[in-house]
């Protein structure tokens, strides 16, 4: 196969420009779609990574009793799973990847506001998730979920100090990436391309940039003080020095609830885009589409409450809170319709990308509607801290964000890299990864109901049937992922050529050459069209 | 704002550099808005200690402070329009005296931080952990607080030696002088903050 490869065509971004060559012209390059190139490449080895913690955790939970680790152990691996998997992966996730590599394209746009703070960023996410990955070593890895609770993140002996500087100098990453799309959209949309003209992906990248932007500096603030009590013994969140733990978990939820739509918001965004392109047709209800974006980062903000129901708060506090939480529901069903109505009476191609477009719907409803019986205050008592849980927010995160990424990484391969993947192969890798997806999490649900508690590296005898079915889907699914990641890969070494628009799609990145040229136009643009025009 | 898009073929966008500033500034507003919901939170619950603690504050250093912060926000302001007026000298000098100002700001804050710690009253010390919950927390919120200011200072006075050496080469000019303008936004939030920290630390007892 190899000795049939062609090369690239001459004149893509993937071309040498500058004056380094090789490793160092990608280390030192300001052109966003390297940078996107560089964070796809620094996500998947997380990825992997944490995919492998995760794994080796499904090993130990395979039967009941100890196996392969103590229950010290078990804590830190899945306090570093949680970490690298939220912080490394999520949260970065598709606005870094594709967002860097897509907005500007799509809006037009040669690059981004601020190519240089755009590079800076891309650093800082290398030395924060660098300093993570120290902080495993020398002396004892984290123990305290990534959650990082007080008052135990204060008193325990592991290098809690060492994984919360990482978490904060991420976030600074995050903040410095939102406000520089933040500005993009503001103030490189191409000629012609109003607010209402701008596609979906962009616009949903819009929404997150704000979250990012306006809740990130909280859980900074408060990781400060995390570092400040283990060090100096200040005493915010110590009860025993007047501290109150109650409101670290507060300052902690403002942050971290909206993250969740930090990770979700872009994903329902590459979700809209691939829909009308697999249909052939125009988006139903554009604008209510790009309401409910802004509506779930507006309300996302003041939900947050949610996650403390059993930890000590007002009744009507309670009651305010999961009044908001239901309310969060009505905008991300709002998109749910609209995907659907978009679909119907559509030409559908059933490829990789519409594959994981479809199941991406489907586990994120699932994941949606056990979210409510969450927020709702009686049930919630009875399932927190449980598989429920558990089980819950990977159908979010995985089974939502993963799956959209797994979509949209095959939906723009061929942009990106300028040849295709193996169709077929893609499609059995899909099917494995579902399956596994569905074996291993599903289970989860009914033994959290059982009352199986999280985070514990044995289990009673009864639960042991559920675990079993849930370690054999994990294994499924970790062989789905190395299935489409050599699919990827070998693609992108040695894939047939891709034309420069192989869906048929509208939005303008498929009207430049793939891979794109250096400043993406030749020319400047101007758009007179909406963005998903199909007859 | 008029259009600043030249022909050459260089980038720039004045506006959009501004727009970034000022997002960045709510960013910062946001991270010390964190500790002002602490202190809020912790002012209300122990109302009586609070009261008590403030009183070991040098109100005097800290009105000083105070009055250097507003004169050098003022000078940095009247360095811009200097610099749109073509004095550059004056500018300079100008940006010069705000640096100074700054300067003297920390070794007030140093002298008052010694001075605490001379006696004692630091986070985590003996005779800080014999005291009420409300005094250590007062304790812990004016070092976190004054000292993630001071943090932001050196990070102004930074950016005030970077457009320094910039008006010194021409780069900031009357017709370029968007990075003067984006430190002189900093500078103004370093200020503004300390506004809201000077009452609710020395002010209230």
């Amino acid at each position: 196969m190899t000795s049939k490869t062609t090369a690239l065509p001459p004149g893509s971004f993937f071309d040498q420009q500058g004056k380094y060559k090789g490793i160092l012209g990608w280390l030192t390059s300001t052109d966003h779609k390297r940078i996107g190139i560089m964070y796809l490449m620094c996500i998947l080895v997380f990825f992997l990574v944490g995919v492998t913690l995760g794994g080796i955790m499904k090993l130990e939970l395979l039967r009941p009793g100890a196996q392969y680790m103590d229950a010290q152990t078990y804590n830190g691996m899945f306090t570093v799973h949680g970490i690298i998997m939220i912080f490394m992966v999520v949260i970065p996730g598709l606005s870094a990847v594709f967002g860097n590599f897509f907005l500007p394209i799509m809006i037009g746009a040669k690059d981004v506001a601020f190519p240089r703070l755009n590079l800076f960023s891309w650093y800082l996410f290398l030395l924060g998730s660098t300093i993570a990955v120290l902080s495993q070593f020398g002396g004892n890895g984290p123990d305290t979920g990534w959650t990082f609770y007080a008052p135990y993140a204060i008193n325990s002996k592991t290098n809690v100090s060492t994984a919360v500087l990482a978490a904060f100098v991420l976030g600074f990453s995050s903040i410095l990436t939102g406000l520089n799309f933040i500005v993009t959209v503001h103030r490189m949309r191409a000629k012609g391309m109003t607010w209402f003209k701008m596609p979906l992906f962009p616009w949903s990248l819009y929404a997150t940039a704000w979250i990012q932007v306006l809740a990130t500096p909280i859980v900074g603030i408060t990781l400060l003080m995390v570092i400040a009590e283990r060090t100096l013994r200040i005493g915010f969140f110590d009860p025993s020095l007047g501290g109150d733990p109650i409101l670290y978990q507060h300052l902690f939820w403002i942050y971290s609830h909206p993250a969740v739509y930090i990770m979700i918001l872009p994903a329902m965004g590459a979700v809209t885009e691939i829909i009308p392109t697999f249909c052939q047709r125009k988006v139903f209800g554009y604008q209510a589409i790009v309401l409910s974006s802004l509506a779930i980062a507006g309300v996302g903000y003041l939900v947050w409450g949610h996650h403390m129901f059993t930890s000590g708060m007002s009744d009507f506090s309670r009651m305010a809170f999961s009044f908001l939480t239901f309310i969060v529901a009505i905008p991300s069903a709002i998109k749910v319709f609209n995907w659907i109505a978009t679909m119907y009476k559509g030409s559908i191609l059933i490829k990789t990308p519409f594959l994981y477009t479809i199941s991406f719907i489907f586990q994120f409803m699932i994941g949606g509607l056990t979210g409510l019986t969450l927020g709702a205050l009686a049930t919630d008592i009875h399932v927190h801290d449980t598989y429920y849980v558990v089980a819950h927010f990977h159908y979010i995160v995985f089974g939502g964000m993963g799956f959209a990424f797994f979509a949209a990484i095959h939906y723009w391969f061929p942009k990106m890299f300028g040849r295709m993947y193996d169709e077929k192969l893609g499609t059995v890798a899909w099917a494995i990864v579902f399956s596994g997806f569905t074996l291993l999490y599903f289970p989860m649900f009914i033994l959290g109901l059982r009352g199986m508690p999280r985070r514990y590296f044995d289990y009673l005898p009864e639960y042991s049937s559920g675990h079993f079915i849930s370690s054999i889907g994990a294994f499924v699914l970790i062989i789905g992922i190395i299935l489409m990641v050599y699919n990827l890969v070998k693609a992108a070494r040695t894939g047939e050529l891709a034309p420069a628009n192989p869906w048929n799609g509208r939005t303008l990145e498929w009207k430049v050459a793939s891979p794109p040229p250096l400043e993406n136009f030749d020319h400047d643009v101007e758009v007179t069209e909406h963005p998903y025009d199909y007859e | 704002m008029e259009q600043n898009h030249s022909t050459t073929h260089e980038h720039r966008d004045d506006t959009g550099s501004k727009l970034g500033m000022w997002i960045f500034i709510f960013t910062e507003l946001l991270l010390f808005g964190g500790l002002f919901l602490v202190y809020a939170v912790f002012r209300a619950k122990y109302f009586e200690d609070f009261h008590i603690a403030a009183h070991q504050l040098n109100v005097f250093i800290g009105a000083v402070n105070t009055l250097l912060l507003l004169i050098s926000s003022m000078t940095i302001a009247m360095s811009i329009t200097a610099i749109q007026k073509n004095h550059k000298k004056f500018a300079l000098l100008l940006l010069s005296i705000t640096f100074f100002l700054a300067f003297i700001f920390l070794v007030n804050k140093y002298f008052e931080w010694g001075l605490k710690i001379h006696h004692h009253l630091y986070p985590g010390s003996d005779l800080v952990l014999t005291l009420t919950h409300g005094e250590i927390m007062f304790f812990g919120l004016y070092f976190f607080m004054t000292g993630l200011h001071a943090i932001h200072i050196i990070v102004g006075m930074t950016l005030i030696g970077y457009v320094m050496v910039q008006v010194k080469n021409d780069r900031i000019n009357s017709g370029n002088f968007q990075h003067l303008e984006n430190a002189g936004l900093y500078w103004h939030l370093v200020d503004l903050i300390w506004i809201f920290l000077f009452p609710l630390l020395y002010l209230i007892t």
